[in-house]
């Protein structure tokens, strides 16, 4: 049956193939996006002591479907005297480079639609130019408060890539590659080897300026309610609305996988080199216990879950702080550790640079 | 025809037309995307020639920053494109000079030596374009790109001056300062007779 499988799946063109993988990526995680927004209402509003939405389905549950269904539904208003094609294009610039980054993420040893050498730098690359849909669209709305939040946000997030990279490139001189599937197997052994340790202050600056590049609270001012209404998105309705809230949780979602892949060892099991061979042969509990894509999944969610608890419990930060945190506090952090790490290779510090 | 050769000339007709686009359009902020557009498809070719290390940097460097700022400032600018086409008929016999001055310079550099170059074969499978750089990068042009790096050092020191100016009259908030703060900083309490009437 399986070999009548492999077959049949080898027989077909490779462009349908190709296909069949882009959607075996693309259409879980437009679900899970879907249910990380009922998850943000559902986490939230048990932080602050309610109950959240629970009307929709059992105890709430299809609440994001009555949530796309209503978007769907809506007019697009576009606004007078706006710029019409640039208004359009906006959301599109915002979602495809949010979702083409998911063509190099590795879910399991080899499970990856695009094993490029340099994965590292086209996620970079590819995260740098999600700015743009925000830019356009703050500026072809023909309105103050959207090009307000665009300008806000655009140098927000440019200033935090140099500190993201930094911390990155902290993990390219750990691990000796640019290959996401190398970086993370160059962190096998044990909970010891993950990259949490020897990088820690590398690991808090990744995960601080992936919250201020996704325009997350406590860093979303290009969005402040209690400023400029909604910022960027302030004239848009309907679909392109929906599609800059894909863009931003799939962003979401994506610095949470990055943050496991790059740190926790990916998809690498805690339980490696500490638990005895014999464990992971037991039927069932074994596969649990071993590597595999579930504990990708969990770290994954695990980081989703602080996004949440970030918004939950901090206030949003002042504008001019946000760039002194950015330029004065973190970059400096990173260098600082850069250096630390070329000491440490010079040394040979084990067990992780021997 | 190839599918490779397909996508060259798919990509080629992209970044001339956008090229082209970017000096003709009238609104600025089109240009500037017309060369976010030139940019990306340049990288494109980039990468058709196994070079994606410099593909995807073109991309991380001029798209994702530089054009970014670019942006920024032709956003916030007020162009007035009438003043700035003004002279046009004018001025036309010196850009025309210009234009086939740098067409000539441009021949002479890279001409017909480097069109007739036989095309590279294929490089093997495992060739990694990051590692061949570095390895040039850090071996035989160490002293070239240190010299650089210095030099880019520098710009950078040097900007940060120029546009340095202190503004005694701007109320400043120091954060540190503000958790130090302790009550007698804040509080006087004063003890005073009570007025007769």
């Amino acid at each position: 049956m399986q070999q009548a499988m492999m077959e049949f799946w080898d027989g077909l063109p490779v462009i349908v193939q190709i296909v069949t993988k882009i959607m075996m990526i693309v259409g879980p995680l437009l679900l899970v996006v879907a249910y990380t927004t009922l998850a943000e209402r559902k986490v939230i509003g048990y932080m602050q002591v309610r109950v959240g939405p629970n009307r929709v389905g059992p105890r709430g549950l299809l609440q994001p479907i009555a949530d796309s269904l209503k978007l769907l539904l809506k007019e697009v208003i576009i606004p007078s005297n706006s710029d019409k094609y640039l208004f359009l294009i906006a959301p599109i610039l915002a979602i495809a480079p949010a979702l083409a980054v998911w063509a190099v993420i590795p879910f399991d040893d080899g499970m990856v639609l695009a094993d490029i050498n340099a994965g590292l730098l086209y996620l970079l690359a590819l995260s740098s130019v999600g700015v743009y849909g925000i830019i356009i669209a703050g500026w072809a709305s023909n309105s103050r408060y959207a090009l307000l939040g665009g300008m806000r946000s655009a140098a927000q997030i440019v200033s935090y890539e140099i500190a993201m990279g930094f911390a990155l490139v902290g993990v390219v001189m750990a691990a000796g590659s640019l290959n996401l599937g190398e970086i993370v197997m160059s962190q096998q052994g044990s909970v010891y080897h993950w990259f949490l340790l020897p990088l820690f202050p590398l690991f808090l600056v990744y995960l601080i300026s992936g919250v201020a590049e996704t325009n997350r609270a406590p860093f979303d001012v290009a969005e402040g309610e209690s400023e400029i209404v909604a910022g960027f998105h302030v004239e848009y309705s309907g679909m392109a609305f929906a599609i800059f809230f894909l863009a931003e949780y799939a962003n979401m979602i994506l610095i949470s996988a990055l943050t496991a892949l790059l740190f926790l060892g990916g998809w690498l099991s805690p339980f490696e080199g500490i638990l005895p061979e014999s464990a992971f042969a037991l039927p069932l509990i074994g596969w649990l216990l071993d590597s595999g894509i579930h504990w990708l999944l969990i770290k994954t969610a695990f980081f989703l879950f602080c996004f949440l608890w970030f918004r939950a419990t901090f206030p949003r930060y002042r504008y001019d702080h946000i760039m002194r945190l950015g330029w004065k506090v973190l970059i400096p952090v990173t260098i600082v550790w850069l250096f630390v790490l070329g000491v440490a290779f010079a040394l040979g510090i084990g067990p992780w640079f021997a | 025809m190839s599918f490779e050769q397909f996508l060259f000339y798919f990509f080629s007709t992209i970044l001339v037309a956008s090229a082209v686009a970017m000096i003709t359009v009238r609104n600025p902020v089109h240009a500037a995307l017309f060369l976010v557009l030139a940019f990306f498809t340049s990288a494109a070719h980039w990468i058709m020639l196994e070079a994606e290390f410099l593909g995807i940097l073109l991309v991380l460097v001029y798209v994702g920053a530089v054009m970014v700022l670019f942006l920024f400032v032709v956003m916030m600018l007020d162009i007035n494109v009438a003043r700035v086409r003004e002279g046009f008929v004018r001025l036309l016999p010196v850009g025309l000079v210009v234009a086939v001055g740098m067409m000539v310079v441009m021949a002479m550099v890279v001409g017909a030596r480097v069109f007739q170059l036989e095309s590279p074969g294929r490089a093997d499978a495992d060739y990694s374009n990051t590692e061949a750089i570095g390895q040039l990068l850090y071996t035989e042009y160490v002293y070239p790109f240190e010299i650089a790096a210095v030099i880019l050092l520098v710009a950078i020191i040097a900007a940060i001056v120029l546009t340095l100016r202190r503004r005694p009259d701007s109320r400043y908030m120091d954060p540190a300062e503000q958790i130090k703060v302790q009550r007698k900083d804040r509080v006087r309490l004063i003890k005073m007779e009570a007025e007769k009437k």
